[in-house]
């Protein structure tokens, strides 16, 4: 986990320092320099960030989801500890997409706001796991608040595709891959970077992914201890 | 054949003790009634565009079956006759029956909002009907499937009618956007050929919701 904890730290490192210190120029001639993207020029840089928080935003909702799966068939506590550890997670990670992806349109399409599909679905994704979050309160034993909670998720998770997959190809949107848009045909989103941007896009995806995990696993970790003594008490 | 019979019992048995007291079916026909009137005050005779004539149109079909629709297993709870329930009948037949009775208030409703919308709204003119009953067929079974399975979930919690709006509305968020979508493309005068995509989304979300619940219910419903 230690090993994890500090590539993690190097690589985020990494891609705050070139995300934000490579100059863009029209024309990129070294490896240093990225190309200057017409009507996004500086403001491209935050994709760096957006992207992979988006992702791991999702990725914590899968793995709350595969614990929740999990703990129906074994019935163990644990199991429940690690998907809502995840889910937590990923809310704190999908408030962080929503702030960065604002901020993002306002300074490319105008406002805060849109209501592109895309936008929708991040919102659909934010009101799922407050919806989570207040079941679980609202359920008194351990057992029927585990058991329900990862039904409902289950329940959010499979309706959620229609959302983020179907909707964006019917209603037109912003996002690359909406129905207007000529260059992307399929909703997920092809990538059209020049090397070196791939390479501190991807490093941020590998960075932010390996700091969910360290963090799932801290997270599970002080769970484990508070149930422990809890169990203690009694 | 005995499971079939077992589910029909099972929706049978709602109906009746609905009908014993009319407290669902009453309280949502006056809250139908009433939305529609707020809304023929607030806009008269105004000519709406068909975005907001569907957006209107769907609002009162959803808070008048998320209040409606919540009470079904809720009202188990409330008279204490989960046990039996659970003694006497298979899970699978008592959530298809549920199913069953509230597809059935659920299609109550909003045949009578479309009936009153369309007396209300002299300006409400629908130019592909085959559509728009189809988009109302639809969407009321795909409401009714979602808040059969959330008002299971709710009935174990505590502050049961604040939570099922709040866990209803992300799953039925899709399905509401697809229907409100198309009731509009209905009202232009959308044909079959353009709407396609539409039903497929709400038979795909009634099939995903429907085949979900019957296999999980069970885990809501056992103690």
């Amino acid at each position: 986990m230690n090993s994890i904890k500090w590539l993690s730290i190097i690589l985020i490192t990494f891609v705050i320092i070139a995300g934000i210190a490579v100059p863009m120029v029209p024309q990129p001639q070294s490896f240093f320099e990225f190309p200057d993207i017409p009507g996004l020029g500086n403001t491209a840089r935050i994709i760096f960030f957006h992207v992979p928080v988006a992702w791991v935003s999702v990725l914590g909702f899968l793995v709350s989801l595969y614990y929740g799966l999990k703990y129906l068939r074994t019935k163990e506590y644990d199991d429940d500890i690690k998907s809502v550890s995840a889910a937590g997670l990923g809310m704190l990670f999908c408030l962080l997409a929503t702030m960065t992806g604002s901020l993002w349109a306002k300074f490319t399409w105008g406002s805060f706001w849109n209501w592109d599909p895309r936008e929708t679905s991040i919102l659909i994704l934010l009101l799922i796991y407050g919806a989570y979050f207040a079941l679980r309160s609202a359920l008194g034993s351990n057992e029927v608040r585990a058991r329900l909670s990862a039904v409902y998720a289950i329940l959010a998770g499979l309706t959620a595709p229609f959302f983020i997959f179907i909707m964006p190809r019917i209603i037109g949107g912003l996002h690359p891959g909406a129905k207007e848009d000529a260059s992307g045909s399929t909703p997920i989103t092809q990538l059209h970077m020049p090397l070196n941007m791939l390479f501190v896009f991807f490093s941020g995806l590998i960075g932010f992914t390996l700091l969910f995990i360290w963090l799932l696993n801290v997270r599970i970790r002080t769970l484990r201890m508070e149930h422990r003594l809890l169990m203690k008490d009694y | 054949m005995n499971s079939l019979l077992c589910i029909w019992a099972v929706a049978v048995k709602d109906v009746r003790s609905e009908l014993r007291v009319r407290y669902a079916l009453n309280a949502l026909l006056m809250f139908v009634v009433t939305s529609i009137a707020v809304l023929v005050i607030a806009l008269g005779d105004s000519g709406l565009n068909p975005e907001i004539m569907s957006a209107l149109f769907w609002i009162v079909i959803l808070f008048s079956a998320m209040s409606g629709l919540s009470r079904i297993f809720v009202s188990e709870e409330e008279r204490g006759t989960t046990l039996v329930l659970q003694l006497v009948a298979s899970p699978s037949a008592v959530y298809f029956g549920k199913l069953i009775f509230n597809c059935g208030l659920t299609l109550v409703l909003s045949s009578a909002v479309s009936l009153l919308y369309v007396i209300a709204f002299p300006a409400f003119i629908i130019r592909s009907g085959a559509v728009f009953l189809c988009t109302v067929f639809l969407g009321s079974l795909g409401f009714a499937s979602a808040s059969t399975m959330i008002a299971a979930i709710i009935a174990k919690a505590q502050a049961k009618n604040t939570l099922y709006t709040v866990l209803a509305f992300p799953v039925i968020a899709p399905l509401l956007i697809t229907v409100i979508h198309t009731t509009a493309l209905s009202i232009q005068g959308g044909t079959w050929g353009e709407t396609v995509p539409q039903f497929q989304i709400m038979i795909g979300y009634l099939c995903v919701v429907v085949g979900f619940s019957s296999i999980m219910f069970d885990f809501v419903w056992k103690d």
